[in-house]
């Protein structure tokens, strides 16, 4: 169930999409999310989704994959879409089904809804698809560089950041390693009462941050004895590279905001 | 209780792109009371091998006989939990399962778990911990208070609390420095015999395996590609090489041996004590020529 | 001969929870002169992983000196005696600190300010030292035991030390990685002329040293050649050390009544004794 999950996934590829700059990706997503709601008409809420699908054209990102994966995002659109349509009792009646009533502005207001959520999703996820966890991290640190100057610790968010992301997989392994030790010691999680269940998480609980504080000290240990002293005087080894194509990604979103502009409703 | 594995198949994350393949059509007979090691190199399958030993994992394919129980692809959950009293697993590193305040309590862990009453689960705690040779005062302090040798013991006690009748090893002995080693080894093999186990040993020592095991099972690739006693299995250097595996040092040095006197010496010295009196008559032979 | 590292009297007592003190390192003293390769053996608790801990500044002593490239260390000049040692421990994944293996093998260049320009290059070398260079871009969850502490070996050859110290670093590990992770070091050894202290409980790892020292709670209780320190069979045993297969076959030969001559650690040099005592007369 969770495998097929690709909500936050990263698949290597080599399209268009996946060579951009990490910077140019985030800055890109993050200006989207504000500008999706610039939308307000048929045409506006049109140009997002034709302008996603392109999106998810370039990345090479087959649409199967991309829906397959995000089915139970997919039905909570379709919920929202529902409940729209059931709930939403302004404008003409469009159908009248005796038991309820399908009305003009609850059929609207469930598409436009439903599509910006879409694409909300469909871009994010794109954006995790075709960007290694570490560029992301990499392309924050250096977005929000400036913001050292308020003393907020960028470098260390990072690197923080980038060592969870590389334990996860450890963890999880871990995890199931003692699950299994435990199961096998007669302890069972899927049965009894919520208390009982509850008890039978401490014994996976405990060996689990014992071994963590353990990695925890040892990483430690083996970052400090290889010159680790915070970010002062580091260089990097991760080069990010503003290309063409970056430019060109901001210039998309300059012409994509003045159609939104001239398509929108006045209102 | 007789184990046999019929067929048996394992594919992890079945029916998703993931699907990953593990075992093959694995056979294996395991006698009741006997000890068997199975052997093969990182990734051989063994390990997903012993996880269906005790119900860990159900096969995709194929039946999993233990005693009387079958398991297959369609066992239900709860008559799994009726093999694991049966079944010991000792882990790789099994001191990672430790959680409890004290040791006694997590050596009760096991069997209270399974339906032990409190004061029996406490009263073989302390046997267990004189049996491994624990100090007496460890009973009451944290386990994670102790040695990584001693932290090893308290958990392999955990799992003999609840007097399983088959126990399965998974390098047992893995970091461990040699006298801790050879203590734990011997300390199997002594409640082999003892207590009528039926021991499984999962090992990457060809000494361990030819040294305790009365029979050898090599996987290979997800496969049961060997299955016969010690001196079958070693004697053929050849295949064991294809498998990616070596032979004891003691057949090994057997082998140069008999180079250097032209003729075989007879039986295979599974151990050290055996290939020096062999190599002694063969000595004395050559001298009286 | 230079020096590379010298401990001078030195000893270290731990202060555990319950008050009572122990004396993990007890006036200790040797010397590890340029290209050597030193065994450090003992069984666990035996004092002989506070020395490492020692040799890097992990732990300073409490009575005498530990000098690296001669110079006394201390909180001055840790850091930079630290850029020139390489460390490699016993967890394969405790020590990855890179999310793909140039990542890992590059942070220690990072953290000491190499430019970009030379990092490059430097990584890609010592990848190729240690026979990883087709790994550049593999996730550490992807890897073998062996070949992570090979990765750990190029991250700490990138910084082109003088000294690599082995912290059990192959005590995890399966036969296949033990022989992988013992091969590289041996080439890197015979090629480089690098200085490498491997603290052990592996005997294949004691018999390719030049000098063995044997600790025993907190005291150096012997040093010599490996052959030499093998001679004390039953001294080692009776401190929970294994001998190597051939000192113990030597053992029950001569048990069996076998004449055998002098000390044999290989079974190379055992067949060949067999053979010039037996046959050869």
């Amino acid at each position: 169930m969770l495998e097929k999950m690709i909500f936050g996934r990263y698949v290597p590829g080599n399209s268009f999409v996946h060579r951009l700059d990490p910077r140019s990706k985030l800055l890109f997503i993050f200006l989207f999310i504000i500008a999706v709601f610039l939308a307000n008409n048929t045409m506006t809420y049109g140009l997002l989704l034709a302008f996603t699908l392109l999106v998810i054209f370039i990345s090479r990102i087959r649409l199967y994959f991309l829906f397959n994966g995000l089915k139970p995002i997919l039905f909570l659109i379709v919920f929202t879409l529902l409940m729209h349509f059931l709930f939403t009792k302004e404008g003409a009646v469009l159908l009248d089904l005796k038991i309820f009533k399908i009305y003009e502005e609850g059929v609207r207001q469930g598409i436009f809804i439903s599509i910006r959520f879409l694409v909300l999703v469909l871009m994010t996820t794109v954006l995790t698809l075709t960007t290694s966890p570490i560029s992301i991290t990499d392309g924050m640190e250096t977005l929000l560089n400036p913001l050292k100057r308020v003393k907020l610790p960028v470098h260390e968010l990072a690197l923080m950041m980038s060592i969870a992301l590389r334990f996860i997989p450890t963890l999880m392994d871990e995890t199931d390693k003692i699950l299994k030790a435990q199961l096998a010691r007669g302890s069972d999680l899927t049965s009894g009462t919520i208390k009982e269940r509850i008890r039978a998480v401490v014994p996976l609980l405990v060996p689990l941050f014992v071994s963590a504080f353990k990695r925890a000290e040892d990483l430690a240990i083996a970052m400090e004895v290889r010159g680790y002293r915070g970010g002062e005087g580091r260089t990097r080894y991760r080069q990010l590279n503003w290309q063409g194509r970056d430019t060109l990604v901001i210039i998309i979103f300059i012409v994509l905001v003045a159609a939104l502009f001239w398509l929108r409703g006045g209102s | 209780m007789d184990i046999s594995l019929q067929q048996v198949g394992y594919s992890y994350a079945k029916g998703t792109p993931f699907e990953k393949r593990a075992l093959f059509e694995v056979n294996a007979s395991i006698e009741s009371g006997s000890y068997t090691a199975v052997i093969g190199h990182t990734g051989s399958g063994k390990s997903t091998l012993l996880l269906h030993l005790n119900g860990l994992l159900k096969p995709t394919e194929g039946v999993v006989r233990i005693g009387n129980v079958s398991i297959t692809a369609d066992t239900k959950a709860k008559e799994l939990k009726e093999i694991r009293r049966n079944v010991g697993i000792v882990f790789q590193f099994p001191e990672h399962q430790l959680f409890e305040e004290t040791v006694e309590k997590d050596i009760m862990f096991g069997p209270m778990n399974f339906g032990v009453p409190a004061e029996e689960a406490r009263q073989r705690a302390h046997e267990l911990i004189k049996l491994l040779g624990l100090p007496e005062d460890v009973a009451q302090k944290s386990p994670f208070d102790l040695s990584g040798g001693q932290m090893r013991r308290v958990a392999i006690a955990g799992v003999l609390a609840f007097k399983p009748s088959i126990l399965i090893l998974d390098e047992p002995t893995a970091g461990l420095d040699p006298r801790g080693r050879k203590e734990i080894m011997e300390l199997f093999n002594k409640l082999h015999k003892e207590e009528g186990l039926t021991t499984i040993l999962v090992t990457h020592s060809m000494e361990d395996a030819a040294m305790y095991a009365d029979q050898v099972l090599v996987m290979h690739e997800g496969r049961s590609v060997i299955v016969g006693t010690p001196e079958e299995v070693f004697a053929d250097a050849e295949r064991l090489k294809s498998f990616r595996l070596g032979l004891p040092r003691s057949v090994a040095f057997q082998r140069d041996f008999e180079k250097l006197i032209g003729r075989p010496l007879g039986r295979l010295a599974l151990t050290e004590g055996q290939l020096a009196s062999s190599i002694a008559a063969a000595l004395k032979e050559e001298g009286e020529r | 001969m230079k020096e590379i590292l010298s401990l001078d009297h030195v000893s270290y007592t731990y202060e555990s929870e319950d008050g009572e003190s122990r004396k993990a390192i007890d006036d200790v003293s040797f010397t590890v002169w340029d290209g050597e390769w030193i065994a450090i053996v003992g069984h666990n608790g035996s004092g002989k992983s506070t020395l490492a801990k020692m040799m890097i500044g992990l732990l300073f002593p409490e009575e005498g000196s530990v000098n690296v490239f001669l110079e006394k260390l201390d909180a001055e000049n840790i850091w930079d005696i630290r850029s020139r040692i390489g460390i490699v421990f016993q967890n394969p994944d405790n020590q990855f600190v890179g999310s793909t293996v140039q990542d890992d093998v590059a942070f220690a260049l990072e953290n000491n300010g190499v430019p970009f320009e030379q990092m490059v290059p430097r990584v890609h070398e010592s990848l190729a030292q240690v026979n990883m260079a087709g790994f550049l871009d593999h996730e550490p969850h992807h890897l073998s035991g062996g070949q992570k502490q090979r990765v750990a070996i190029a991250g700490a050859l990138a910084m082109q030390p003088k000294l690599l110290i082995l912290d059990e670093a192959t005590s995890m590990l399966d036969p296949q990685g033990r022989d992988e992770v013992i091969k590289v070091v041996d080439d890197l050894k015979r090629t480089t002329g690098l200085t490498v202290i491997s603290i052990t409980h592996d005997l294949e790892e004691v018999l390719l040293a030049d000098k063995v020292i044997v600790m025993n709670d907190g005291k150096l209780m012997l040093t010599g050649k490996p052959e030499e320190i093998f001679a004390h069979g039953e001294e080692l045993e009776a401190i929970g050390l294994d001998l190597p297969f051939a000192s113990r076959l030597s053992r029950y030969l001569r048990q069996a009544g076998v004449e055998i001559q002098g000390e044999h650690t290989t079974e190379e040099e055992l067949v060949n004794e067999l053979w010039t005592s037996h046959f050869n007369k």
